[in-house]
């Protein structure tokens, strides 16, 4: 499983300097394989969003390593050039509010990424659609966001962070606004997908009704993460 | 890829309309104070234009007969005629004041022409209805401006004159309609005074005794017919003979009869840059405030329509969006907005042109200049609101 999935190794972020000083995040070590959808938990303030933030490459850790399939992208200090390039090739977010671009509709709310990326519109297009075939959304797929539910929006959303295929998915509360059929049924597709895409995917949240469904939790607690089996229960 | 600016747009279009119609009024108001400024400077070339001449022989050291009041005797002409060089020469009086008919007045400039044929200087160089005047009393030329018609009784003083002719664009160097009159009549009118003036005068002139001396019978009459005619106008129009330089001709005139000589460029230069000089700075400052509002408009609604899309400008700096796309998408914008607002704007000119009391004169360089300003200032505008979108964090996106 080496030079897969995503692995972090004694990450540490502290923001500000001196006495008004937080360590955020102490030691974190985590290691998600492809195909596999964990979750992590973790009181408020204990460091989740600062983790998703590192994870995500939008904030810089003050030390630790982070490795995405083989590539080094933090370590120490030290981060490759152009995270901005990574974060759209090899990221993909899903978060609580969908965040869909208002203007845009479904498709091109998805085909966007690829567009950014330099894949012409058409295929862009083509790829954007099959996932939302594959999303059971396919239906909505000439709507703008503003007419879709709660819940067609998430999977909009999902279909958005898959698009590229990046090796590592970011979700952050995706389940929260969602009764518990609906957030089951996103833990079904995201499950789908990382087996579908060999995606490694790390799943934010608070929500009861969907951490028995996680094989493997990363606790957090004041900045360390401890790993811990889950029940791994099925789901349908 | 797609155009962000573009689809944005075409999402809130209603936004971009209605605020680009906003900017356009404002724009169409600038456009027409260019118009105005041309209009003037038309006004005064036409002016010069109708008026036939190549030189204008004034009273001497003044910048007459538009800029300043001048008088020269009414005999002067005849020995500038015999002036190597000089075609025809002849005098002209203008005066600017309400004419009236009925009980309405029209503001214009009252030219009193010299008898002659019609292409004598001075005249009006086409009719659009009617004739020419062919009496030497109490007939008129009137241009269609002043709402005149052919057969109308207008007062001028106290006299009355009829209406023979029309004609279009004869134009004072302030916008006011011109009406022509018989030379005799216009040196009348600016002399002319009120009955009890008249008497008074007469009375004096008669109790002063070395006017009114026995001994020499008809002295006091000679005398008070005099005082109650006018040996003067304003200025002599001169026409250069072909082969002649008109500056020469000018500099023999200004040397040999000793007034002022102006030729065609410098009479352009005293109407344009000292008559309606004021004016002009007037407008320009009116032109700088407009831009200064304009930009002010643009940056303000740029801005604020930038702020409501705060959040998905941080999701898609999240994923991977470039700041170069970005910036992009809001200077596309700007200048969308700046382009609504130019369509607009040069319609609404273009449409309340003719309502204007005063000439309004679209020239298309100064449509041209007008929108490459309005991207310029657009494209300024807008950069507070790249600024802003640029120091989003994308780590805004993923939040608390
Ligand atoms: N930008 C920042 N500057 C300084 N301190 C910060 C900053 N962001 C977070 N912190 C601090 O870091 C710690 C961890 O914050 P974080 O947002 O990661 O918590 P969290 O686990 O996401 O909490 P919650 O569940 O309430 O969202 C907190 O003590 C917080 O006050
Ligand atoms: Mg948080």
């Amino acid at each position: 499983m080496v030079g897969k999935g995503i692995r972090i190794e004694g990450l540490r972020k502290r923001y500000g300097s001196g006495d008004t000083a937080v360590d955020a995040l102490k030691r974190v070590d985590m290691q998600v394989a492809p195909g596999e959808v964990i979750g992590l938990i973790g009181p408020s303030g204990s460091g989740k969003s600062t983790l998703l933030k590192a994870l995500g490459a939008v904030i810089d850790p003050t030390a630790g390593r982070m490795i995405l399939g083989d590539e080094v992208i933090y370590d120490d200090g030290w981060k490759i050039s152009d995270l901005r390039a990574l974060r759209r090739d090899k990221i993909g977010f899903v978060f609580q509010a969908p965040y869909l671009i208002p203007f845009l509709d479904v498709t091109d709310n998805v085909a966007l990424l690829p567009m950014l990326a330099g894949t012409p519109n058409s295929e862009a297009r083509q790829r954007a659609l099959a996932l939302l075939r594959a999303l059971d959304v396919e239906h909505r797929a000439g709507a703008m966001p503003s007419q879709l539910s709660g819940g067609e929006q998430q999977r909009v959303a999902i279909a958005r962070g898959l698009v590229n295929h990046p090796p590592v998915i970011l979700a952050d509360e995706p389940t929260a606004p969602l009764d518990s059929a609906r957030a089951l049924a996103v833990i079904r597709i995201l499950n789908d997908m990382a087996q579908r895409f060999e995606t490694a995917i790390i799943v934010v949240t608070h929500d009861e009704k969907i951490i028995p469904t996680f094989k493997r939790i990363y606790h957090i607690r004041d900045g360390a993460t401890h790993e811990e089996a889950g029940q791994g229960r099925s789901i349908d | 890829m797609i155009s962000l600016a573009g689809r944005d747009i075409l999402h809130s279009w209603g936004k971009f309309v209605f605020t680009g119609v906003g900017l356009g009024l404002l724009i169409g108001v600038t456009l027409t104070m260019a118009g105005v400024y041309r209009g003037m400077v038309d006004d005064g070339k036409v002016l010069l234009d109708n008026s036939g001449a190549d030189l204008w022989v004034v009273q001497k050291n003044t910048l007459g007969p538009y800029a300043e009041s001048s008088s020269l005797n009414d005999d002067a002409y005849r020995s500038i005629l015999a002036m190597p060089g000089v075609a025809q020469a002849a005098n002209v009086t203008y005066l600017t004041m309400q004419v009236r008919t009925g009980n309405a007045d029209v503001r214009a400039m009252v030219v009193g022409i010299a008898s002659g044929a019609t292409d004598t200087p001075g005249w009006p160089p086409f009719l659009v209805a009617g004739r020419q005047i062919t009496r030497s009393h109490y007939e008129a030329v009137a241009d269609v401006a002043t709402g005149f018609e052919l057969g109308d009784r207008i007062i001028i003083r106290r006299n009355q004159y009829k209406v023979v002719g029309l004609t279009r664009r004869m134009v004072s160097s302030n916008g006011d309609p011109m009406v022509f009159i018989p030379l005799k009549d216009g040196q009348e009118a600016q002399f002319l005074k009120d009955n009890d003036a008249i008497v008074q005068q007469r009375r004096r002139t008669a109790e002063n005794p070395s006017l009114n001396r026995p001994g020499v019978p008809g002295l006091l009459d000679a005398v008070i017919a005099s005082q109650s005619s006018n040996p003067y106008v304003n200025a002599v129009l001169v026409r250069v003979k072909p082969g002649y330089a008109a500056d020469e001709v000018a500099e023999s005139i200004r040397r040999w009869k000793r007034l002022t000589a102006y030729t065609r460029p410098q009479m352009e230069d005293i109407l344009v840059g000292k008559l309606i000089a004021t004016s002009a700075k007037q407008i320009g400052m009116f032109l700088a405030i407009l831009a200064i509002v304009s930009a002010a408009i643009v940056a303000f609604i740029i801005y604020t329509l930038t702020m409501d899309k705060i959040r998905e400008i941080a999701v898609l700096k999240l994923i991977g969006t470039r700041n170069r796309t970005i910036a992009a998408m809001i200077l596309q914008q700007a200048i969308v907005l700046g382009l609504i607002g130019f369509v607009v704007g040069k319609i609404t000119a273009t449409f309340a042109a003719p309502f204007f009391p005063k000439y309004v004169l679209l020239i298309p360089t100064d449509s041209i200049a007008g929108a490459i300003a309005i991207m310029v200032i657009c494209a300024l505008a807008s950069v507070i609101a790249i600024r802003m979108a640029l120091q989003v964090d994308p780590a805004d996106a993923i939040g608390g």
